[in-house]
């Protein structure tokens, strides 16, 4: 089988003494900020990229990776102790896992969430090496119009299954679309909206946006709110094993989660946040077994449906990246703004022209995933302390490491300027309730957008007709069509904010 | 005509306001044709739907009514102010600004600064901590960024390094 060929291949470049390291690194970063409540995976993997400019490029993605999937875990221990969600895809959790907390069943609460994140985890990476082969071969059928259109679909895609309004969240995509426009054309050599400005030609970078507006913007949203008093539960953390029982209820809501989280991975805008809320509401209406704790009171399913969803979730949103180049969320549009760093363009050639790298980056995330079971249960206790650090130590190192991450991607503090207006413009844009991540992708995605749609449009000779008389670019644009209609009919439209508030 | 939705409101005239500055930058440039476009036909397009967009959203908050008016709260401006202003000193004591002849005073000076003026956005604030948390991050990164990753940093006053 040519699978196990490549994934021995993967695991060759993944066991390699550097590699593990980096992968390790990735992986303890990821649990740090993900115990960590303010401040995520956007803004940590936005902070270290600069960073990563030395290494080779494959150390540099298992890292950013691990950051990634690393959060997922991290996230359920805050979530379970402290009743507040260490990232966003633990939000959920919160409901039944600090019930179970309270009521003294920490332990199995957090070895259901890092069982079942690392049976997840698994299994998404399994899906990953399986989906990739077929998907890239689909993907070399693709000319510029169906890509211009399955840009359209992703972007569609990801404002459709995210949360909040729609039309805000589709008029932010074009807005980043149009920053992404800044700077020299490539086709003209004209610089585009650059004021005259040297460091604008060069085009605006994705990582001032990402820190000025996932960092700068959120400590200032966090430090508006009044501080409320964290209950932390410290050492009380006895007998970390479930019992027979738990693991019989445990089992089922693992595989259910692992599926949905599975396929909403995949999917334009889905990933780690969407899958943990379908996984636990679906799990909210299979019936209660006898003699089990009803949701929202303590029950083990309400912890490991979610937690084994967004971490699946977390791993299969690399299918789209990695085969198509298309990013299905925001941290996937860093995952780009990494490659291109490291002159690997995204898309289904990474894997004919560099296959240690896509092989190994897969293989190094069954490995991440080993190491993060270990590293979030045996040592749990060393997470529990780190809870008890005050946040206002961590706002001004956050800061202060955004600036040095910003100033050295050009060591020029222009980029410095220009985080601090985009902090300005993030806590506008959190006052007025829009969403900052479709701004992200669509920045990723405005040049490549407007390659595809120029070379779609000369073969043309300028008919537009071109994305709908050509099957596969037709039917790509259909399904986004669908998409919007079916969430803009008024039963899903509800349905689709009661989602999002769930309590 | 009143205003249903304050947050809306703001975001669609934002919206529309920079939609429309977009496209009329974008005429400045060759607009060209579909078949052969030049550097102003894709940021025209983007800029035109754009102001569209906001103005639907505009047209929304005036129309669609809300249960409380959806207001946009109270500016936090102290963090806004303290965050903003430490980010911006950590550029002016690093880099230094030629225009006004100040020297760059390198890496360990703009932790301090900048620790010392972030640390003011929060509710609670402690000199004595605040010191101390900056020469913790100040090893770090001298540590971090200087000795392991060997980024090009200015870390002393030019005046004391030359």
């Amino acid at each position: 089988m040519d699978l196990f060929n490549n994934l021995a291949l993967g695991f060759g470049v993944a066991f390699t003494f550097q590699n593990l390291i980096y992968a390790f690194i990735g992986c303890l970063l990821g649990t740090l900020i993900g115990v960590l409540p303010g401040i995520g995976p956007v803004a940590t993997i936005a902070m270290l990229l600069p960073a990563t400019y030395a290494l080779p490029p494959i150390a540099a993605l298992i890292m950013l990776a691990g950051i990634y999937y690393g959060a997922q875990y991290g996230g359920s221990t805050t979530a379970i102790l402290v009743n507040l969600p260490g990232e966003s895809s633990s939000v959920v959790t919160v409901i039944d896992g600090y019930q179970m907390a309270r009521k003294g069943r920490a332990g199995p609460a957090l070895a259901a969430a890092g069982l079942g994140s690392f049976f997840a985890g698994c299994i998404g990476t399994l899906i990953l090496a399986a989906f990739a082969v077929p998907l890239t071969e689909v993907a070399f059928k693709f000319g510029p119009a169906e890509y211009f259109s399955l840009m359209i679909l992703g972007l569609i895609g990801a404002v459709v299954l995210a949360s909040g309004s729609l039309l805000k969240a589709v008029a932010m995509i074009v807005l980043g679309l149009l920053l992404g426009l800044v700077g020299t054309d490539v086709n003209s050599g004209v610089a585009r909206f650059s004021f005259d400005i040297p460091e604008l030609t060069d085009g605006i970078g994705f990582i001032t946006i990402a820190m000025g507006v996932f960092g700068y913007g959120e400590i200032i949203t966090n430090l508006a709110q009044p501080e409320d008093k964290r209950e932390v539960f410290l050492g009380k953390v006895t007998g970390l094993f479930p019992t027979k029982q738990d693991f019989k209820n445990m089992l089922p809501a693992v595989l259910r989660g692992t599926t949905i989280g599975s396929i909403l991975g995949i999917l334009p805008g889905g990933g780690a946040l969407l899958a943990a809320f379908a996984a636990y509401t679906i799990e909210k209406k299979t019936k209660l077994r006898e003699g089990e704790v009803p949701f929202g009171q303590g029950n083990i399913r309400g912890v490991a449906a979610p937690e084994s969803a967004n971490n699946a979730g977390a791993q299969t949103s690399f299918i789209p990246l990695l085969t198509l180049g298309i990013p299905p969320n925001a941290v996937m549009a860093l995952m780009v703004g990494a490659m291109t760093i490291h002159n690997i363009q995204p898309g289904p050639q990474v894997m004919t022209s560099n296959p240690e790298l896509f092989w190994g980056l897969i293989a190094s995330m069954w490995l991440g995933n080993l190491m993060l079971i270990i590293l979030n249960l045996p040592l749990i206790g060393m997470w529990i302390k780190l809870l008890t650090v005050p946040y206002r130590w961590l706002f001004p190192a956050i800061v202060l490491f955004c600036a040095i991450g910003v100033y050295s991607t050009n060591n020029n503090t222009f980029d410095i300027w220009l985080v601090g207006a985009f902090g300005v413009v993030g806590y506008l844009w959190a006052k007025l309730g829009v969403e900052p991540a479709p701004l992200l992708l669509g920045f990723i995605l405005g040049p490549m957008m407007e390659e595809n749609l120029r070379r779609a449009l000369l073969l043309s000779r300028g008919d537009w007709s071109v994305f709908v008389t050509r099957g596969l670019s037709a039917s790509l644009l259909a399904v986004a069509a669908i998409m919007l209609i079916v969430v803009l009919l008024p039963s899903v439209k509800s349905k689709r904010e009661e989602a999002f508030v769930e309590d | 005509m009143k205003i249903k939705s304050s947050k809306d409101f703001f975001s669609g005239l934002m919206f529309t306001v920079v939609g429309a500055s977009f496209a009329y930058g974008a005429t400045s440039y060759t607009i060209g044709t579909g078949a052969r476009m030049g550097p102003g036909y894709f940021p025209l397009l983007l800029g035109v739907i754009l102001a569209l967009l906001g103005a639907a959203i505009l047209f929304k908050s005036l129309v669609v009514e809300t249960p409380d008016g959806e207001p946009v709260g109270k500016w936090a401006w102290k963090p806004l102010f303290f965050i903003i202003a430490g980010n911006l000193l950590f550029g002016v004591l690093l880099g230094g600004l030629p225009s006004i002849g100040l020297p760059a005073m390198g890496l360990i000076a703009a932790i301090f600064g900048t620790t010392i003026v972030v640390s003011m956005a929060g509710n609670e604030f402690s000199f004595k901590e605040t010191i101390v948390l900056s020469a913790i991050l100040s090893v770090m990164s001298y540590g971090a960024f200087i000795m392991l990753l060997k980024l090009q940093f200015p870390v002393w006053p030019t005046f004391i390094s030359g």
